[in-house]
This record gives structure tokens, C-alpha cells and sequence, in this order.
């Protein structure tokens, strides 16, 4: 069993905790002991893209310093990574260390953080620089590999069409992402790999309105039509996301999409990871189904599968 | 400092190199709900009018999804400058949702990093 | 040396809201306030530093740094700029305890600005009590109620770290819902407060409160100072 750092964010402690439970288990099922940071804060999620800005830039560079101390405590050994489920944790993990390129910004951040010695609860030390964020995405595919995740599966997803969608942060842009920003295939492999029937999505990497959710849910309803009604005529019954705010528009605001458009169907959407341990037959605890936390009811598809 | 310096110091992007092609707008996810294309919006950044910029609604419906960036053939971050306009107004404390009014039941189910990143990109 | 003169050695200079006074060394910034002849009618409490009611800012000659304080506890030192912060303004939303259910999103229904936390530890840095301020937003954004509820157990809601937040949050209001739910609906019930409560209802100490209603103020005084105290 590795043992590798890993960065929940507040998402999957809330309203994704379908995602963490089911993709924890997963990886340990693979090998890979994720080992929480005893202390993290939100990501800030959204990088600043402002030049100046470095204050919005502390955040995840916090998290990163923990990564360091976890070292230095023993809780892990010359382990420089640090992995995420959640698609804008990982986008902005990743950014920082792009932004710290930059040898001025280092340097600046450090000596606000040096003052933090000073005081409870503050950092005890700077940021040194390569702590790398990774996608649970990328280390499924290369870490692990997608034969063996086959090897795993004990009950296949024979029959199952599932449309994979990816949104924008784990692709775009080129340097953050991890994959081709215009033609993804991970969440397709992994389909593959679990033995389901993927139906191609035209709009698979299109944005899902993303924060608009909070105040132009008008704006998210129709995107959310838009990217779910191609697959869902060509015969989709599940919607397969890796990042909690598409999954929160694309699940929760088929309400509002629907009533602009009758002829959108209720659609339930899952996490990679759901599928995942559907397919390798894990305890149904671990499946993330029943927290009550799916706007659409993944359920009775699962049943009619003879998943459940 | 002259807006248009502005844009360009926060953004850290050259829009000179545009030459109009529209791939940023008709990549746009959210082109319709906006008064100026992303094409338009770089260039009027282009001639320095940024006034009218700030009478379309643009930057604030732009979703930071980078699409228009992964494909611009001059490699111009058109996100970039969003957020250099977006910042502009609001580090002059001209927010464009109150926080205030957002509905319970919303607050209820919303994932929080919808509302850390929504409030960062509208509030100042 | 004489006893004036000794007090004239050890005199400070302190500027109290700008204007300049020679005052003891040695005495906390409220006895320093007091002798330069300012009386505390707001911005005074406990004077132990359990209120949180002195909450005072301050700079050394010096030093560029501002610096946060309990004018109760810290001592005056030579050059100190002062500056007493009497009241934060601060929303607070009403909320029935009883209607409320301690669930992940309860902190952004009713104080949805956490979300603007920019993780700067400014707060924490700024708390006279050494509480690690922005790990208790923090847990309230991701709804980890237990945590808010532990650490900010010692939160005297001064009000230094609301008028330092950047994202214009008010940490103690969120601590304060934290720990009234942890109350409410996560700390198992005391048996014995429970049991108390029953007997006071049941009428249990009506005739020993009627006896003690009737004694004389000396005769109290007696009383109270023949108490049993709870070993420290
Ligand atoms: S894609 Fe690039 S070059 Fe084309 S219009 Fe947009 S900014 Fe200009
Ligand atoms: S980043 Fe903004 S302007 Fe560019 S395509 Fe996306 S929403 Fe449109
Ligand atoms: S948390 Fe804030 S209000 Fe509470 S004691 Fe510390 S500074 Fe004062
Ligand atoms: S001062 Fe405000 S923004 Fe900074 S860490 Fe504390 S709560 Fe967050
Ligand atoms: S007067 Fe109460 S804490 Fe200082």
C-alpha cells in the first residue's frame, strides 16, 4: 500500500461526499493510501488570474506547506505529491506552483508567511517549491493503469451506456490540464475498463455555467440542457462527472433546465468513482448512494441493472 | 493609470496581436447571455475604450472556463483580461451580487466552492 | 533614591489616541487609561480578561507592526501608540436554535460571507486569546461543526479579528452558532445538571430559598464567606 497525501477540500466533505467515501475506498482497493492532511484549508477555488494578486494565492499554497510538514513529521515518507478528487482543487493546486515560477512572488509570499512563526496557529515554515498536484483522474491512469483497474471489476457495467463529462478546470488550460483539452479520453478508459457502452457527448468539455449557479441559475439551466441532451437522445441513462459543481449543476438544475425544456428526462449523474465501486463490487456503504445527496436518483437505474 | 494600462498591468497580456478571427466568441459557452462578444470586448481593449467595456455586462457572465484561451490562434488569455476587468471594478468596492440576497433554500444545497468562487469572482 | 524619584525613573510615554502622557511602568494599558485621568464607561468589563470587552490596538515606536490586545492584560510599553476599539459592528442574524438541525451548510445559510476567506491568518494572527481563528472558518465552510466548536472554545468575541478580516468576516458570531448547536445537539446531556433542574422544578430548595430570602445582609456576607469552594 502507497501511502500519498491527499487534499479532501470542503466539496467532497459536504455536498460530494459521494465522491470522497466511494473514491477513497477505491483507491485503496488500488493499492493507495490516502493519507488526509492533518490540516488544510480551502483551496481558494479559483485561482486569481490577476498578475498582482497574491494574497488569494495563500490559500493553496497553505495546503502545499502541509504537504512538507507531513514529511517532516514522519506521516509520510519522500512523498512530494499530493492528490484531489475535486476538478478545481486540482486546477488550482496546480496552478500555484505555475504562478511561483516566478522566484519575486516566492519570495514575497515567504516573507509574509515568515511572520507567521511568530504565532499559534500560524506556518512554521515557507514553501519550497514542487509539491505536485495530481488529479485522482491521472493517477488511475497513470499510476495504476486501466488494466489494472479491469482486474478489479467483479461485477462488469455490461450494458450500461454512460456519457462521461468533463467541464473545464481538470483540461483547460493546456499547462493545468490532464489531458487533451479538446479531445479527453480518461473517463472514457475508465468506462472501458469497467466494462460500460460510452455514448460520445459533443459537449463534454464545455462549462457548466460553473458559479453562475449561485446568482444566474437561468444561465446554468440552459448549459446544463444543452450538455445533457445530445447523450440523453443517443440513449445515456447515467452521467459520469469528476468535479462537484458540474455535478451540482448538471444534477440539481435539471429542475429548472426541464421546465425550460420538456424534453429534457431526469437524468441521474455519478462520479467516476461511484461507478467505480459499483464495479468492483464494494460494500454498497461506499457507493455514495444513499447520503441523499443526488438531485436524480441513481438508484433505480442501478436496480434495473441488476446493480443494486 | 489609464484603464487600458490597467487592463494590461493586472492581466499581464498584450491584446495587440488580435486579429479579430471571432474563434474566442464562437467558443464561448455563455456568448448569449452577454451584451459584447469576447471578440468585441478585446477590441475595444485594442482601441482603449474601456468606459464602454464597463456599460456591457461581458466580463461579470464570463465563466473563467477558458475555452477561448485553449483556442485563440495568437495565444492571447482573453480569461485573463475578464478577470483584469472584473477586478478593476472591484477593487473599487463595486460588487455585482449582494450576498445578502441570496436565498435560504439556495444556501441550503449549494456546494460551498460555488459560493467561495462565485463571491470571488463578483464581490470584492 | 527616593520613592518619587523612582517613580519618575520608571515612567513610560504612551500616546493615548494621539496625545502624549507619562504614566507607571508596569501597569496594564486600562490602569495607564485610568491614571492619565480617562474613565471607562464603554470598552471596560471583567478586567480580567475573560469579557473580551477591551479590545485595544496598538503600535510601538519603531516597529511597523500593528498589534491587537486586551487593554485589561497587556502592560504599556515605552512609545506605545493606543487605541481603544469599544464596539464592532457586526450582522447578526436571528436564528431559532430549536428549527435549526446541525447539518454541513448551516454556517453559509446564515453567514454565507465565510465563503470569501481568503486563508490569510490575519485573524489569527490578531487574537489576544492565541486561538487559531481562520481554522475555525475554515471548519465552518466545510461544515465541521465539532472543530469550530473546540477551537474557538476560549473565543471571548473581543472583536480584533472582525475589524482585521480582509473578506469583512466576523469569526465570533460563527463560533458562536458552533458552539450553541455543539450544545444543543451534539454534547451528550449532563445527567447530573438534568437531575438538578428536576429537584429545583419539583421544589426541592423553595424553603431553604425562602430562609436565605429572609436573612439579613451581614449575616449573607457570613455565609458566603464560609462557602465550599470547588478545588482549583
Ligand atoms: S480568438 Fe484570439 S485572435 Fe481570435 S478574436 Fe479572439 S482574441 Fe482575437
Ligand atoms: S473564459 Fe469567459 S470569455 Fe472565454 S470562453 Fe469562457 S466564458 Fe467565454
Ligand atoms: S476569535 Fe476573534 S473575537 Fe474571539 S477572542 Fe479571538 S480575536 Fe477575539
Ligand atoms: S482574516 Fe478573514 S480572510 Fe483572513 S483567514 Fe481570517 S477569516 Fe479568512
Ligand atoms: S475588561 Fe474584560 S477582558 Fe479586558
Amino acid at each position: 500500500m502507497v501511502k500519498i497525501p491527499y487534499y479532501p477540500g470542503c466539496a467532497v466533505q459536504t455536498t460530494a461526499r459521494n465522491y470522497s467515501i466511494s473514491g477513497i475506498a477505491v483507491a485503496k482497493k488500488l493499492g493507495i493510501e490516502l493519507v488526509e492532511l492533518p490540516k488544510w484549508n480551502c483551496c481558494g477555488v479559483f485561482p486569481s488570474l490577476a498578475t498582482d494578486d497574491l494574497m488569494r494565492h495563500l490559500a493553496p499554497i497553505r495546503n502545499l506547506i502541509h504537504v512538507q510538514e507531513m514529511n517532516e513529521n514522519g506521516i509520510v515518507q519522500n512523498e512530494n505529491r499530493i492528490i484531489t478528487f475535486c476538478s478545481m482543487c486540482y486546477h488550482t493546486l496546480k496552478e500555484v506552483n505555475l504562478f511561483l515560477k516566478d522566484a519575486e512572488k516566492m519570495e514575497k509570499i515567504n516573507a509574509f508567511l515568515e511572520r507567521e512563526k511568530e504565532f499559534v496557529g500560524g506556518v512554521k515554515e515557507g514553501y519550497r517549491g514542487g509539491v505536485e498536484a495530481l488529479d485522482f483522474l491521472e493517477v488511475l491512469r497513470d499510476m495504476v493503469g486501466y488494466d489494472r483497474i479491469a482486474k478489479e471489476v467483479k461485477k462488469p457495467l455490461k450494458g450500461l451506456k454512460v456519457t462521461p463529462y468533463y467541464g473545464c478546470l481538470v483540461l483547460r488550460p493546456r499547462e493545468i490540464g490532464i489531458d487533451d483539452p479538446e479531445n479527453p479520453t480518461v473517463l472514457e478508459d475508465i468506462l472501458e475498463a469497467l466494462g460500460a457502452e460510452a455514448i460520445d457527448n459533443p459537449n463534454r468539455t464545455q462549462c457548466c455555467g460553473s458559479y453562475h449557479t449561485v446568482d444566474r441559475k437561468d444561465i446554468v439551466a440552459k448549459l446544463t440542457y444543452d450538455n445533457l441532451i445530445y447523450p440523453i437522445r443517443n440513449g445515456a441513462e447515467v452521467i459520469v462527472t469528476c468535479c462537484p459543481l458540474c455535478t451540482f449543476n448538471l444534477d440539481h438544475r435539471q429542475k429548472e433546465a426541464i421546465k425550460l425544456h420538456r424534453d429534457l428526462k431526469e437524468t441521474p449523474v455519478m462520479y467516476y468513482t461511484q461507478l467505480m465501486a459499483v464495479a468492483f463490487g464494494l460494500d454498497k456503504q461506499f457507493w455514495g448512494v444513499d447520503l441523499g445527496l443526488h438531485y436524480v436518483d441513481p438508484k433505480p437505474l442501478l436496480e434495473a441493472k441488476n446493480l443494486y | 493609470m489609464d484603464l487600458a494600462e490597467k487592463v494590461k498591468s493586472i492581466s499581464g497580456e498584450d491584446v495587440l496581436s488580435c486579429y479579430q478571427c471571432g474563434l474566442c466568441s464562437g467558443s464561448c459557452p455563455v456568448r448569449f447571455a452577454m451584451d459584447l462578444s469576447p471578440t468585441q470586448v478585446i477590441r475595444l481593449v485594442q482601441i482603449r475604450n474601456i468606459e464602454k467595456i464597463f456599460e456591457a455586462n461581458t466580463f461579470w457572465i464570463c465563466s473563467t472556463c477558458f475555452a477561448c484561451y485553449a483556442r485563440c490562434p495568437r495565444e492571447i488569455n482573453i480569461t485573463k483580461i475578464m478577470e483584469a476587468l472584473r477586478q478593476i471594478r472591484l477593487r473599487r468596492d463595486q460588487d455585482k451580487i449582494s450576498v445578502n440576497e441570496i436565498p435560504k433554500e439556495e444556501l441550503k444545497i449549494l456546494p460551498p466552492i460555488a459560493l467561495v468562487s462565485n463571491f470571488r469572482k463578483t464581490t470584492a | 533614591m527616593t520613592e518619587v524619584d523612582r517613580e519618575k525613573k520608571e515612567k513610560v510615554r504612551i500616546y493615548i489616541m494621539g496625545r502624549e502622557y507619562k504614566v507607571p511602568a508596569g501597569l496594564t494599558i486600562m490602569k495607564a487609561m485610568e491614571y492619565a485621568g480617562y474613565r471607562f464607561v464603554r470598552s471596560s468589563g471583567c478586567r480580567g480578561g475573560f469579557c473580551g470587552a477591551c479590545a485595544t490596538i496598538y503600535r510601538v515606536k519603531g516597529d511597523y507592526k500593528l498589534r491587537m490586545a486586551l487593554a485589561c492584560q497587556e502592560t504599556v510599553a515605552d512609545g506605545m501608540y493606543i487605541s481603544q476599539i469599544p464596539f464592532t459592528p457586526a450582522e447578526k442574524p436571528i436564528y431559532n436554535l430549536e428549527e435549526l438541525s446541525p447539518s454541513a451548510n448551516v454556517f453559509l445559510e446564515y453567514y454565507p460571507e465565510i465563503a470569501k476567506c481568503v486563508s490569510c491568518n490575519t485573524c489569527t494572527k490578531a487574537c489576544p486569546q492565541d486561538l487559531e481563528v481562520m481554522d475555525y472558518v475554515q471548519a465552518a465552510l466545510r461544515g465541521d461543526l465539532q472543530e469550530v466548536a473546540s477551537l474557538s472554545f476560549d473565543c471571548i468575541t473581543c472583536g480584533l479579528c472582525a475589524t482585521r478580516c480582509p473578506a469583512e468576516i466576523v469569526p465570533y458570531n460563527i463560533a458562536l452558532l458552533a458552539r450553541r448547536l455543539y450544545g444543543k445537539y451534539v454534547m451528550p446531556k449532563a445527567k447530573h445538571v438534568e437531575e438538578r433542574i428536576k429537584e429545583i422544578e419539583s421544589g426541592k430548595f423553595n424553603e431553604e430559598l425562602q430562609k436565605l430570602m429572609q436573612t439579613s445582609v451581614d449575616n449573607l456576607k457570613g455565609i458566603y464567606e464560609k462557602r465550599e469552594i470547588e478545588p482549583e
